[in-house]
């Protein structure tokens, strides 16, 4: 798991402040955390609505752990850094 | 249906309707459900909510030509077309020629993290991507509850339902929002705060062993609609509402007559028999001739080329005819011209109103003159006597309604101790006769007498009933000629 290559995929659902802002965040944690080892990939809904139904995207913004497996997801701006860390399974709990 | 039209035409209301198509809910709500408005279904699990809510939807785009979305947030798509193949539609076709969009939304409180704020837009995108995918008319969002165990932020979500239901009212799709029944509200996270138009519930209550089902329109803003409890079936063609109310007192009145098929109980039935389009009640113990008695009558209807409906809850077709023909009555005859029906179940098979909804069906189908019900009381042991009187009432008054003339036969065990039909039937009857078996000296004769016969001059003299090898014969009791009227 730790030299593991991250692919992350963020749905959002236009250019909103909020959407903005779950970049940001997410972009700030890589950096720190992941340098060198993840992609992400920005899924606008507004312009290809079909792609919500194949990873089950109801809440915006969502981000979507596609590898390293199992798959994952957090929902929200991404401000918790904490939060998003163990959702991505790159620090554990505790 | 009695007159559906009765109904239909009365309503005047401007608010734009959407016809569901599902028999006997748009006649009780006067034309369907409120266009480009959300309604919302809610009722206890296993009630039938998604079934009504998808039924809506086909119906919609195969008969109003409105095709429709189905947002499942709790069956698959292939649970959902495997789970309405064997109600008779074909989800995988009104699919591929782009009737019917279906998309299931999964969400898993266990899968997802949250942090900080977000919103429903996937949703919305999803929605709005299967509505412009098949220009939709018709929404569905089946149930949409789900989604409080998928977010712990409820003010988020409320918000967003909010939002939600306003945007379907923008888009002018007429929806469906279904929810599980709630202890304190209508719904378990209280929807009916933002759908405030219509509001239905359904509920299938087991009352001695026998579940029965009904709908009840709790709201209809802007129309006016039925207030009852209707009770519903779901048969193998989808949903079907018992619309029959007990107000019907309105049905046209004959003053026709129509032979009892006894030339000397005519003569007691001031000299004409029945009126055409009434009811009539034959009171008997056990083995007093009530079978034989609506036998007679059907043989004398048949003859004269009417048509009769026979509902026998104690003996099958073949016995019937068999036993009949012992005392020279033919009925094979006339079930073989097609003039005569025999409908036999046994009473217990199904809950009360199961048997009227068949009942009811089997009148729509056959047409008759005359319906015969034998007996009328195993009715009462498939419900309680309360909703069995109700029942049969809404029976009577829907066949009277179609000017058919009723008997029906009442197994009264307690004949003998008094004149009170065991739940009281008789008032709704305009006829009532009572059969009766007298021990005289070593001999058990049948009697008969008329209690009561509206609107004519009847006989009060108790008289013989003879079952001969040719039907039935009412003879003066010998030795017993005073003059009693």
């Amino acid at each position: 798991m730790k030299n593991a290559t991250y692919k992350l995929l963020l749905y959002i659902a236009g250019t909103t402040p909020k959407s903005l802002e779950a970049f940001a965040n997410l972009k700030k944690i890589c950096d720190e955390h992941l340098k060198g080892r993840y992609s992400i990939e920005v899924v606008d809904l507004v312009k290809n609505p079909k792609l919500a139904k194949g990873d089950q995207i109801v809440a915006i913004p969502t981000l979507v752990r596609k590898l390293p497996p199992p798959l994952k997801k957090i929902i929200g701006d991404l401000s918790n850094k904490e939060k998003v860390l163990v959702g991505l399974n790159i620090i554990t709990k505790g | 249906m009695a007159k559906p039209n009765n109904m239909a035409t009365v309503a005047t209301s401007d608010l734009p309707k959407a016809l569901t198509g599902i028999q006997g809910l748009d006649e009780i709500t006067f034309g369907g459900l409120p266009k480009g408005r959300p309604t919302l279904i809610c009722g206890g699990p296993g009630c039938g909510k998604t079934l009504l809510a998808m039924e809506f939807l086909c119906r919609g785009a195969l008969q109003y030509n409105e095709p429709g979305v189905f947002m499942a947030f709790e069956e698959k798509e292939q649970d959902l077309v495997e789970n309405f193949s064997s109600l008779g539609f074909d989800l995988k076709s009104l699919v591929k020629h782009k009737k019917l969009a279906i998309d299931y939304v999964y969400i898993e409180r266990s899968e997802i993290e949250e942090t900080g704020e977000y919103d429903l837009e996937g949703l919305f995108v999803r929605l709005a991507a299967a509505i412009d995918s098949i220009g939709a008319k018709r929404v569905v969002l089946d149930t949409i509850e789900a989604l409080f165990s998928g977010f712990s932020n409820t003010s988020i979500l409320r918000a967003e339902l909010r939002r939600l239901f306003r945007w379907l009212k923008d888009k002018g799709v007429t929806a469906i929002i279904t929810g599980e029944k709630g202890e304190k509200l209508l719904t378990k996270h209280g929807l009916e705060e933002y759908v405030a138009d219509c509001v239905i519930s359904l509920d299938n209550r087991v009352n001695e062993q026998i579940a029965t089902r009904r709908l009840k329109i709790i709201k209809y803003r802007g129309s006016r609609h039925g207030t009852n409890e209707y009770p519903f079936l779901i048969s193998d063609n989808g949903i079907s509402v018992f619309p029959m109310t007990s107000l019907l007192l309105a049905s046209a009145v004959s003053s026709e007559r129509i032979s009892s098929g006894i030339k000397s109980l005519d003569e007691m039935l001031g000299n004409k028999g029945y009126f055409k389009g009434s009811a009539i009640l034959v009171s008997g113990s056990a083995g007093s001739g009530k079978t034989s008695f609506g036998a007679q009558f059907v043989d004398y209807v048949c003859r004269n080329g009417q048509r009769a409906l026979c509902f026998a809850f104690e003996e099958s077709e073949g016995q019937l005819s068999r036993n009949m023909k012992s005392i020279g009555i033919n009925l094979k005859r006339w079930i073989d011209k097609g003039l005569l029906k025999i409908a036999a179940n046994r009473a217990t098979l199904c809950g009360l109103e199961m048997h009227l909804v068949m009942a009811h069906t089997a009148v729509k189908e056959f047409k008759p003159d005359v319906v015969v019900i034998d007996p009328i009381t195993t009715l009462i042991g498939s419900g309680l006597a309360d909703d069995a009187k109700a029942m049969i009432a809404r029976l009577i008054d829907f066949l009277k309604n179609d000017g058919i003339t009723i008997l029906a036969t009442d197994l009264n065990l307690m004949a003998d101790k008094g004149d009170a039909a065991e739940i009281g039937i008789s008032s709704l009857c305009d006829t009532w006769m009572k059969l009766s078996m007298e021990t005289q000296g070593y001999k058990r004769m049948r009697r008969i007498t008329i209690i009561k016969s509206r609107g004519m001059k009847h006989g009060h003299e108790t008289k013989d009933l003879i079952i001969t090898d040719n039907g039935l014969e009412i003879k003066d009791i010998p030795g017993l000629r005073e003059d009693v009227r």
